[in-house]
């Protein structure tokens, strides 16, 4: 059964259509990889799946269940999360603390126990920072977690932002261009980082313009343009599709 | 432990200066405002700090509380507990069912929002005279007792506002390390990377805004007590304004920088007074200044200083030794 | 019908000195982003310092256009002191900045002229005009004459003149005004000099039907800002069409409510609005991009 299912999805703004007749579904545990040249409909299409945007018509189901139009914590909830492309990290925390946000999920103390700071809360923060710790060094930031995240370089901050979304322990992952502005040592630990991920059980969609990178670690590749459906397949298909060739070349 | 050591230290010194000073004026009345401004700051920060949401209508709750226990003790006889739990209830449910419209909106839209709840609550206060006694407000609450014991002289009274403002402080630094506090940063720094974690950003908000009116509204019922006497313009648009300048003043987002804004606006007019005319103009320029020079507010400023000396130090020392 | 009248006399009176301010507002708002809490003792300042030349002895038209260089002056003064040495400001530390300096200038006042109110006379007698049952005062139709001009005198600005379209590219974008060759910091000057004669003229205009002293500001500049949302931030014509809306909602429901609720009607109409559509009513609708 596919995790995630993409049914007939429009998107439009104002008398732009950003995205249109989309269909198309995702395997559980593997690597999705959407890619298209720049405004393709690619981070619409995310922000759709995440719901932070309601398609126009069309619907989403995950597991199963229609999701389209369902507040974004609640998407949240039931296991899909995401990166950004323009990081989203919180600046005003440090790398821990971001991490800390990520395990919101799988704690629930309220406002009122938290100022009289209740045993269980001890507990639970005991417990949180503990979790945090883990994902921070799964992810290799282990030694600056205390540190603020505004003092951190880009490369590092793109990492943390990952390393919150893993503490969500999501289903699905959603990654928004993870090796824009990284250096090849940077882009290959990231390449690691994502099959290490997948490996573990969760599914990826990742939205890349690096081509070797997509086409060394994905296992399904889907094509847009113009907000359409191009091609999808393996890398190997796709890598020799002519429509994909001219629509990148801008060819006939 | 070392979290909370420079609260044990203040804590210390507020319950020393009565012992110190009982009898100065500084202690047991300038004190008591300079513990009513603390709670509100403190409780303004939680919303303007911590989760971002400005707010230019916070005196609206602090004269609700005050309202509630005066009318209804004056006007209906009734108990100042059950007055007190009145208001908070009133409170309560006001701002819970404005906090989801209100806080919906952001930056500009927020703030005229919240400053036109303000000054309808005010406008209210002044017209609704048959209830507050008009522009000249009312008189004449009983006297509140805790267990049995009244509260019936100023040193009382102070005890009774730096109890309950420590209280209010503790609350607000044990809030900024938990899950809650966390999710009010998350709402602060992004709300939609905070709902992708599965945060409930309208309802964070929504129980802030809740929880920062009640710590307001509960200080309102004591200082209409301690007072005896409540009017419209303890409750006005500048008081707002006078608390949303010592959460900036000290540093949005910081405890502490609240407290220090709240100490420092409160004693300001005593320092005044010797300007009388000026004082006005002395308040908006410090205002400005401080806010063009100093944005991240006097105490987070001191406290940045502070590290960065401190750590210039250790490594020069580390220099010497290696 | 006769009582609508003159509702809607009254109403579009203190309509039209809400537009002036809210026009104020959006154009500080167009060129810098700045929501300028002093906008109100703008009007203040203009009002107070014409009554003084006044009765120093200046003529009334020398007077009148003395008080709005003086607050055009106060205008380019809160610019080059209070706003561009804040640079990179945030939303709140701007917003308590010019609260700052609303509060200074108020108190600015209060040393000149004291807590008194005073009052400018009639620029062209006090005959009120009877249209049926319902009576206009000659100083009413000056404020809605005075205001219609100046609304389209702005218009044009912004439309035709070089200068206006170089601020209207600021506020667009102000990097690529920049490297087009405009001097950026240049216009945010003007804006601010210009918003503040709006506001003088504005406080000129309605002195001899309001009574005027330090404090009157406040009100009129908060009411200005409800204009200026009601009619969608950052819209010129917005801002007009808020402002004389405004104006007559708060009459028609000062006349059936209470007078004493006037001012609490303005804002409680904003927070509907506020809460139904938060961009106003020619305002955008704004989404969060990421």
């Amino acid at each position: 059964m596919s995790l995630l299912e993409a049914r007939n999805l429009e998107k439009q703004f104002g008398g732009l259509k950003a995205i249109s007749g989309l269909s198309f579904s995702v395997p559980e545990n593997i690597i999705f990889s959407v890619i298209g040249p720049n405004g393709a409909g690619k981070t619409t299409l995310f922000n759709m799946l995440t719901s932070i945007y309601k398609p126009t018509s069309g619907s989403i189901f995950y597991k199963g269940n229609n999701i389209t139009g369902m507040p974004p914590h609640k998407v949240a909830g039931l296991g899909i999360t995401r990166t950004f492309q323009n990081l989203q990290v919180f600046l005003n925390m440090t790398a821990l603390e971001n991490v800390k946000v990520g395990c919101h999920m799988h704690s629930n103390s309220g406002l009122i126990s938290a100022a009289l700071r209740l045993p269980s809360v001890m507990k639970e923060e005991h417990r949180v920072r503990k979790m945090a710790m883990e994902v921070l060094e799964f992810c290799g930031l282990g030694d600056i977690a205390d540190m603020p995240a505004s003092a951190l370089p880009y490369g590092i901050l793109k990492k943390l932002e990952i390393a919150r979304a893993l503490a969500a322990q999501p289903d699905l992952l959603l990654m928004d261009e993870p090796a824009a502005g990284l250096n090849d040592t940077e882009t290959m630990e990231l390449c690691d980082l994502i099959v290490q991920i997948c490996q573990s059980g969760i599914t990826i969609i990742l939205v890349e313009h690096n081509m070797s990178l997509v086409m060394e670690i994905s296992h399904h590749v889907l094509v847009l343009n113009y907000g359409k459906l191009l091609a999808q397949g393996s890398p190997y298909e796709i890598q020799h599709n002519s429509k994909v060739i001219s629509a990148y070349l801008g060819g006939e | 432990m070392k979290r909370l050591a420079g609260y044990y230290c203040f804590a210390i010194a507020t319950l020393m200066l009565p012992l110190l000073f009982p009898d100065s004026y500084y202690v047991t009345v300038v004190g008591v405002t300079v513990c009513t401004n603390i709670v509100l700051a403190v409780s303004l920060n939680l919303l303007m700090g911590y989760a971002g949401q400005i707010s230019l209508g916070h005196a609206a709750f602090f004269g609700l509380g005050a309202y509630s226990s005066a009318v209804l003790t004056i006007k209906y006889g009734m108990n100042p507990w059950l007055a007190m739990t009145a208001g908070v209830i009133a409170v309560t449910v006001l701002s819970y069912v404005l906090s989801r419209p209100i806080l919906r909106l952001k930056g500009h839209y927020l703030a005229m929002a919240t400053l036109g709840l303000g000054i309808i609550v005010h406008i209210f206060f002044v017209q609704a005279d048959q209830f507050t006694g008009g522009p000249d407000g009312i008189s004449g609450l009983p006297v509140l007792s805790i267990l049995g014991y009244p509260i019936d002289s100023d040193l009382k009274w102070y005890w009774t506002f730096a109890i309950f403002m420590l209280a209010s402080v503790l609350f607000s630094l044990n809030i900024a390390h938990s899950r809650s506090g966390r999710a009010l940063a998350a709402v602060h720094g992004s709300e939609i990377a905070a709902q992708m974690l599965g945060v409930d950003t309208a309802k964070v908000k929504s129980h802030v805004f809740v929880f920062s009116a009640v710590l307001a509204c509960i200080t309102g019922s004591l200082f209409a007590h301690q007072q005896d006497f409540v009017s419209p313009e303890s409750f006005s648009f500048f008081f707002s304004i006078e608390l949303v300048t010592m959460v900036v003043l000290g540093g949005l987002g910081s405890t502490f920088g609240a407290v220090i804004g709240a100490i420092l606006l409160s004693l300001l007019p005593e320092v005044l007074l010797v300007f009388e005319d000026f004082e006005v103009m002395i308040f908006g320029a410090i205002l400005m200044v401080i806010m063009i020079f100093l944005p991240q507010g006097l105490f987070v400023a001191m406290e940045e200083t502070f590290f960065r000396l401190l750590k210039r130090k250790s490594q020069g020392s580390a220099d010497v030794t290696s | 019908m006769d009582q609508l009248l003159q509702f809607l006399i009254s109403g579009l009176t203190v309509g039209s000195i809400y537009a002036l301010v809210a026009l104020g507002f959006s154009i500080i708002y167009n060129a810098s982003d700045v929501v300028n809490f002093a906008q109100g003792e703008f009007v203040m300042i203009g009002a107070m310092s014409a009554i003084f030349l006044l009765k120093g002895g200046l003529p009334y038209p020398l007077a009148a256009l003395c008080g709005i260089s003086i607050t055009v002056l106060v205008g380019l003064a809160l610019d080059k002191l209070a706003i561009e040495p804040a640079k990179n400001a945030t939303v709140v530390t701007t917003i308590i900045i010019t609260i700052g300096a609303s509060i200074f200038l108020r108190g600015v006042a209060l040393l000149i002229w004291g807590k008194e109110i005073y009052g400018l006379p009639p620029f062209t007698g006090d005959k009120p005009i009877t249209i049926g049952t319902a009576t206009i005062l000659p100083q009413n139709i000056w404020v809605m004459v005075g205001t219609a001009a100046a609304v389209l005198a702005v218009k044009y600005f912004f439309d035709k003149t070089i200068m206006g379209k170089a601020i209207m590219a600021c506020s667009f974008n102000k990097k690529a005004a920049f490297l087009v060759g405009i001097n950026v910091k240049q216009m945010l000057l003007i804006s601010y000099g210009l918003s503040a004669a709006l506001g003088a003229s504005a406080g000129i205009l309605i002195a001899p039907i309001t009574f005027m002293s330090y404090g009157s500001g406040v009100m009129l500049g908060l009411k200005g800002f409800c204009a200026a949302i009601l009619g969608g931030m950052g819209s010129s014509m917005g801002a007009v069409v808020g402002g004389l809306l405004l104006g007559l909602i708060e009459t028609v429901g000062a006349g059936f409510i209470s007078s004493g609720y006037k001012d609490a009607i303005a804002f409680f109409v904003i927070m509907l609005v506020l809460f139904i559509r938060p961009s106003g009513i020619l305002g955008k609708a704004e989404s969060d991009r990421v």
